[in-house]
């Protein structure tokens, strides 16, 4: 049975027993909302518009905090990589930053930066930075020594082996951290816009859940989830894929 | 005065970083002059340092003690005026095949010299119709050939070779030597060939350099000479001899290893 079957006869399993759960009638629709509820919500959310500002707010906040966040990676990767006395001592922060879940730094960027959109952005760069640095570093640091050798004996050195070899090899590396990145940012965003003011889907998911609107609640959380997965499997992992292959790391 | 000149060149290696002490001698005493234009092989069973050896020559490691010159120049570093063949194919699989045979040639002329000269190198290991593919498109024997093909694009005068045919098979590994012998007969190169083949040794070189292991050393450094091309009559006679050298040194090992074996 192909994969697409399976996972329709699935989702629509899932919706049955949701659909007969919310019938049985333990818990009040306030509580738990039926699905059609729930698509009500979603599909009134973008006939009036305010889901798709919603949406067009977060890829906003979240492109331009992934695309900081990838560039200082990248620049701390190399560093880290490069210079041994960088990788001992801010590789040690790095590794333990990375392990700090990025909604704890909302309650600061709201204080440095007030309910401003800067702060949103700021902890989205958090999310990503430290995730790309360290598959950056590991990138460079695992570079085939055969590569180096040909490249040595074909007269390559210094910025051209840098820059022709080193980097190259290390982009398997660093596509993986690019998708790590932006799994990573995209639920600091989230974080990030529950406190904040709109717009954006985490604001919304807030606001939401204030006015105990809970067939809105999940409507999101399905949002959320659903753009996640989709942007991972059709843009990040094709990618990934693509570049496994390439570089031989695959078949 | 030799081209390149070996001489007391001892190789260790440390084996475990926390005890300092324990090293292996991958090659002990070696001296060997190479003239200029001269074909020469080293011959042994794996692990007798004959890679080692090559990389030294190639200037990508140095020598524990005992000097290395090439034209009267300690070797130093990788340079020009050597090429190698590695054992793997060291090809970047993220640039195309051309890509990769024109990698050496970037900073000596222009784009359209570059081609011609890729071009001419890849219909040589024939595989021209591959320019444009990727490494991961071609074989293993397809990329040893491309390998073999951006060595000889460098066109140095020094080409080190380390089993170069090893993944061939048989038919591509004739054609390749005559292709190899041709070219050294041409350009007049100096060859270090690394071979476990008697035959494709007696096949290819002027001289034979017989290696034992455990200590690498060269134990016997044996003189082709057999006019070019040479028939497959003439080779059988001096495999023979050469199978013997290996032979006693194939028992020496057998019998090392069986005295450790009882020891523990
Ligand atoms: N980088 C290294 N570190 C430790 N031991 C090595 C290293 N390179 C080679 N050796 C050892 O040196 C010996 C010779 O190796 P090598 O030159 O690869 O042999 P060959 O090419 O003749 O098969 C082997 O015992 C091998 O284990
Ligand atoms: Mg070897």
């Amino acid at each position: 049975m192909p994969i697409i079957v399976k996972r329709i006869i699935f989702y629509v399993c899932l919706i049955l027993l949701w659909q007969g759960i919310v019938m049985l009638g333990i818990w009040p629709e306030s509580m738990v909302p039926g699905p059609l509820a729930v698509v009500n919500e979603i599909y009134a959310g973008f006939a009036d518009m305010t889901l798709v500002y919603d949406i067009v707010g977060s890829f906003k906040h979240l492109i331009i905090g992934l695309i900081i966040s990838l560039i200082i990676g990248t620049l701390m990767g190399v560093l880290l990589a490069t210079v041994k006395s960088a990788d001992e001592t801010l590789g040690s922060m790095i590794l333990a930053l990375q392990s700090v879940p990025s909604i704890v730094w909302v309650p600061l960027a709201i204080i440095w930066f007030g309910f401003t959109e800067a702060s949103i952005i700021f902890v989205v760069i958090i999310g990503g930075t430290f995730v790309m640095a360290m598959n950056m570093r590991i990138g460079i640091k695992n570079v085939s020594p055969i590569f180096l050798k040909a490249a040595r004996t074909m007269g390559s050195k210094g910025f051209d082996l840098f820059f022709k070899i080193i980097i190259p090899a290390s982009i398997p590396h660093a596509v993986t951290g690019v998708r790590l990145a932006w799994a990573f940012s995209w639920r600091a965003l989230m974080a990030a816009e529950m406190l904040s003011t709109g717009p954006g889907l985490g604001y919304t998911l807030s606001y939401a859940s204030d006015f105990n609107n809970m067939a809105l609640v999940i409507g999101i959380i399905i949002i959320i989830g659903v753009i996640g997965s989709v942007v991972d499997q059709l843009v990040f992992q094709r990618i990934e894929n693509k570049v496994l292959k390439r570089w031989g790391m695959e078949n | 005065m030799s081209y390149l000149h070996i001489e007391n060149v001892n190789k260790s290696f440390q084996r475990n970083t926390k005890r300092s002490e324990d090293t292996i001698q991958a090659l002990q005493t070696i001296n060997l002059s190479i003239h200029n234009g001269e074909f020469v092989s080293l011959l042994g069973t794996s692990g007798c340092g004959k890679s080692t050896l090559l990389s030294m020559i190639a200037g990508l490691s140095k020598p524990s003690s005992g000097s290395i010159s090439l034209a009267g120049n300690e070797i130093k570093e990788p340079g020009p005026d050597k090429s190698v063949v590695f054992q793997e194919p060291a090809l970047f699989p993220w640039m195309s095949v051309k890509e990769n045979v024109t990698f050496p040639l970037r900073q000596k002329m222009n784009k359209k010299d570059q081609e011609n000269i890729a071009l001419h190198y890849l219909q040589m290991v024939q595989l021209s119709q591959f320019a444009n593919q990727y490494p991961h498109e071609l074989s293993g024997g397809m990329q040893q050939r491309v390998a073999i093909a951006r060595a000889l694009a460098m066109d140095a005068n020094l080409l080190l070779m380390d089993e170069p045919f090893g993944a061939l098979d048989e038919q591509t590994r004739t054609v390749m030597q005559d292709e190899l012998e041709k070219i050294w007969m041409e350009t007049q190169k100096t060859i270090v060939f690394v071979t476990h083949s008697i035959r494709e040794a007696v096949k290819l070189s002027d001289r034979i350099m017989i290696m034992s292991a455990r200590p690498g050393t060269i134990i016997s450094d044996f003189k082709v000479d057999l006019k070019r091309p040479r028939q497959q009559k003439d080779l059988a006679l001096l495999e023979e001899e050469i199978m013997a050298i290996l032979k006693k040194e194939i028992d020496n090992v057998m019998k090392e290893e069986l005295q450790y074996a009882n020891h523990r």
